[in-house]
């Protein structure tokens, strides 16, 4: 058998693989974590628990109107946007003038909040969701198994955070966006509406996180601590990759993705902290993150 | 003449002084410690103090005139929260027993402090063997289940199936570890074989790399020795990854009602397992599981239907001794019977083991599922005896 680092080539290609599909929801999760930053300077630790909401969003579709994955896929991330824009509009939007760690608060107790909701409605254990039927079944790529649903999770944020990044930084949209938090005065005396323009950003990051869940919902259980579980290593992300940058969020979720798909092979144990480590030596090289830049 | 009534007078005053007495503080409480937010919530949590509640609710929550009292608490999954809690209700609260307790670690720690303060603890939910092994305690009393019985049940009947060659998927922490450790032990009585394993973290909600290792060893049997989230995770991206379509037998080492409802029968469909109680066996299981179930809208765990009997058998034990002295009660409680609607005639041995029945039991296909909650076959009933370690074996001190 061949190997590579010691480790059979068939082990590691199928465990990079692997890495890829959870980097990408790292990307798309860290991704929604960097525009809200980059744009409202708001650190949402809301996020993980919009990402749970959008799974359950998903899930009460199909329970209760029969709705099934594809529609959910469109809707869910509609209905948190729409819980984000008003989240946003009613008290968010109070804290700006204050420091970070107001908005970080809030959207911490928010994160309790929805949280111990829905453990009280729907119970510790989760529910399940069944993975939609034109994506059953897998391909034998010879050095693995790829289940298709798996396959269609890369592709699917691949193309949600390349559009992103393209609609942010190439479109004049995105530009205004961009001008607007260095200089919402300015951007507001040209005739355009900042404050609308924020409110929208935040619906849209959150969405991003709703998408994120309904991706998961088949893979994970649809269960009220499954965002908990995940949001300190999407922080450890975009801390790495650098606050408020977006490519960074993209290429360090996918690239932390296939680090930890590493670990798994050859420390198993080693796999949840590995990211930490990471974060450890970034933060001492380069503080600003990988991508990021001193303000 | 009169100087004998007298005398009977003052007798019959220092008696019912006396009867006063054997009630501590004029109530019997009773201490829910659980854990009411986290992973166990379903299988314990909220549902094991409504089980309790049922339970003195028969005795009109009040046992020789003397009132019981439930109060609850959450652990968190944290065995110094446990110890803080279970301390600080002996000592200011007046506990008389602590009930209920999940997850092994946080059990051993109040078992440690039960046995100091001399006060009654029945347990229906952690899983390891050393509460009734090196750690027992004379006041400590293991209901419904163990790592032991759950495990070699579960292996002994695969193996039997002609599933000899196993690999592991077990949690990184004590509970995984010798949960992995009893199946592994009866695999090498029996003649099976352990072609490998890998350790996970806890709380880890990807699978797919453990899965992939346990795919390509070959083994026949993939055993995963965790619980609770873990388990539901794992036992569904196995059959996203096709496990049991490449011919592997997929086995829950621990596996609750709860977990199967979470999964669904698609997924979870021919899973074996080993339980103390299903609510769908006899007459009285359905009928109790159905006044639980007007309560909290689901069927009963065996951890919570354990709740319900332990807590039952210790009122009638402080009944029969007119007293809730916690020596006499527990004394009581070994000399009678475990008898309830989930226990018939079962013994209690010196080391605290409840040595009740386990059942093997095999998940339905949607197709034979009737109705709700209908989703187990018993496949098998192990008498106590066989089902646990024997206690003389179980290197507790207290057995002679």
């Amino acid at each position: 058998m061949v190997t590579l680092f010691g480790i059979p080539t068939q082990a590691l290609f199928g465990q990079l693989l692997l890495g890829l599909i959870n980097g990408s929801f790292y990307a798309l999760l860290s991704l929604g974590l960097a525009v809200i930053f980059g744009m409202l300077n708001v650190i949402n630790f809301a996020h993980g628990a919009l990402y749970m909401v959008g799974a359950f969003a998903a899930w009460l579709l199909m329970q209760h109107f029969g709705i099934g994955y594809w529609p959910a896929l469109l809707l869910a991330p509609l209905l948190v946007g729409l819980f984000g824009v008003v989240l946003e509009k009613t008290m968010l939007s109070r804290l700006y003038k204050l420091d970070h760690l107001y908005g970080l608060l809030l959207t911490f107790g928010v994160a309790l909040i929805l949280e111990g909701a829905f453990r009280h409605w729907y119970g510790a254990s989760g529910q399940p969701y069944p993975i939609p039927d034109a994506l059953r079944g897998g391909q034998n790529l010879g050095f693995m198994f790829l289940p298709n649903y798996r396959g269609w999770v890369i592709v699917a944020s691949l193309i949600t955070c390349l559009g992103t990044w393209y609609a942010i930084e190439r479109t004049r949209l995105g530009a205004y966006l961009r001008a607007a938090t260095e200089n919402p005065t300015l951007v507001q005396a040209f005739g355009i509406n900042v404050p609308v323009m924020v409110t929208l950003t935040y619906g849209f990051g959150v969405a991003l996180a709703g998408l994120a869940g309904v991706l998961a919902a088949p893979i994970y259980q649809v269960n009220p601590l499954m965002g908990s579980n995940l949001i300190v290593v999407v922080f450890a992300v975009v801390v790495i990759g650098g606050m408020g940058s977006i490519l960074g969020a993209i290429v360090t979720g996918l690239g932390l993705g296939l680090l930890e798909g590493l670990a798994k092979v050859v420390y198993p144990e080693a796999s949840n902290i590995v990211v930490f480590v990471v974060m450890a030596i970034v933060l001492l090289i380069k503080p600003a993150g990988l991508f990021g830049r001193e303000r | 003449m009169r100087s004998i009534l007298l005398a009977g007078t003052a007798l019959a005053t220092l008696a019912s002084g006396a009867a006063h007495a054997q009630m501590s503080d004029n109530v019997i409480k009773i201490g829910m410690l659980s854990d009411r937010s986290g992973i166990y919530a379903d299988i314990n949590g909220e549902g094991s103090a409504i089980a309790a509640r049922l339970a003195a609710e028969e005795f009109g929550n009040a046992v020789n005139g003397t009132k019981v009292e439930i109060i609850v608490g959450d652990h968190q999954n944290k065995a110094d929260i446990a110890a803080n809690l279970a301390r600080q209700w002996i000592d200011t609260e007046k506990v008389d027993v602590v009930a209920d307790v999940p997850n092994s670690a946080a059990a051993l720690a109040v078992q440690v402090i039960t046995r100091d303060k001399k006060r009654l603890f029945l347990m229906s939910g952690p899983g390891s063997t050393d509460l009734t092994g090196k750690e027992c305690s004379p006041y400590g009393f293991h209901w419904t289940w163990d790592n032991h019985a759950v495990a070699s049940a579960t292996a002994r009947a695969l193996v039997e199936q002609g599933r000899k060659s196993w690999y592991f998927l077990t949690a990184d922490y004590a509970f995984g570890h010798s949960l992995e450790a009893e199946a592994a032990s009866t695999l090498k009585e029996i003649g099976g074989t352990v072609k490998g394993g890998v350790r996970h973290p806890l709380g880890t909600s990807d699978f797919s790399s453990f899965l992939l290792q346990a795919q390509s060893s070959g083994a026949q049997v993939v055993g995963f020795a965790n619980a609770g989230g873990d388990t539901i995770n794992a036992v569904k991206q196995a059959s996203e990854f096709g496990l049991p379509q490449g011919g592997q037998t997929m086995a829950a080492l621990l596996l609750n009602i709860n977990d199967v409802h979470a999964l669904g029968l698609p997924i979870a469909q021919g899973l074996t397992l080993a339980n103390s109680f299903y609510w769908d066996m006899t007459d009285e299981t359905r009928a109790w599981s159905k006044r639980f179930e007007e309560r909290t809208g689901r069927k009963p765990s065996m951890n919570q239907a354990g709740v319900y009997s332990s807590v039952k058998h210790y009122l009638k034990a402080v009944q029969e001794a007119g007293t809730d002295d916690p020596d006499k009660v527990a004394a009581k409680m070994r000399g009678m019977p475990v008898n309830d609607m989930m226990m018939k005639d079962v013994r209690i041995a010196d080391n605290g083991r409840v040595m009740n029945h386990m059942y093997l039991l095999q998940v339905k296909t949607p197709a034979e599922s009737k109705h709700p909650w209908d989703y187990f076959k018993v496949l098998k009933d192990i008498p106590g005896d066989q089902a646990y370690i024997d206690p003389k074996k179980s290197g507790c001190p207290l057995v002679k």
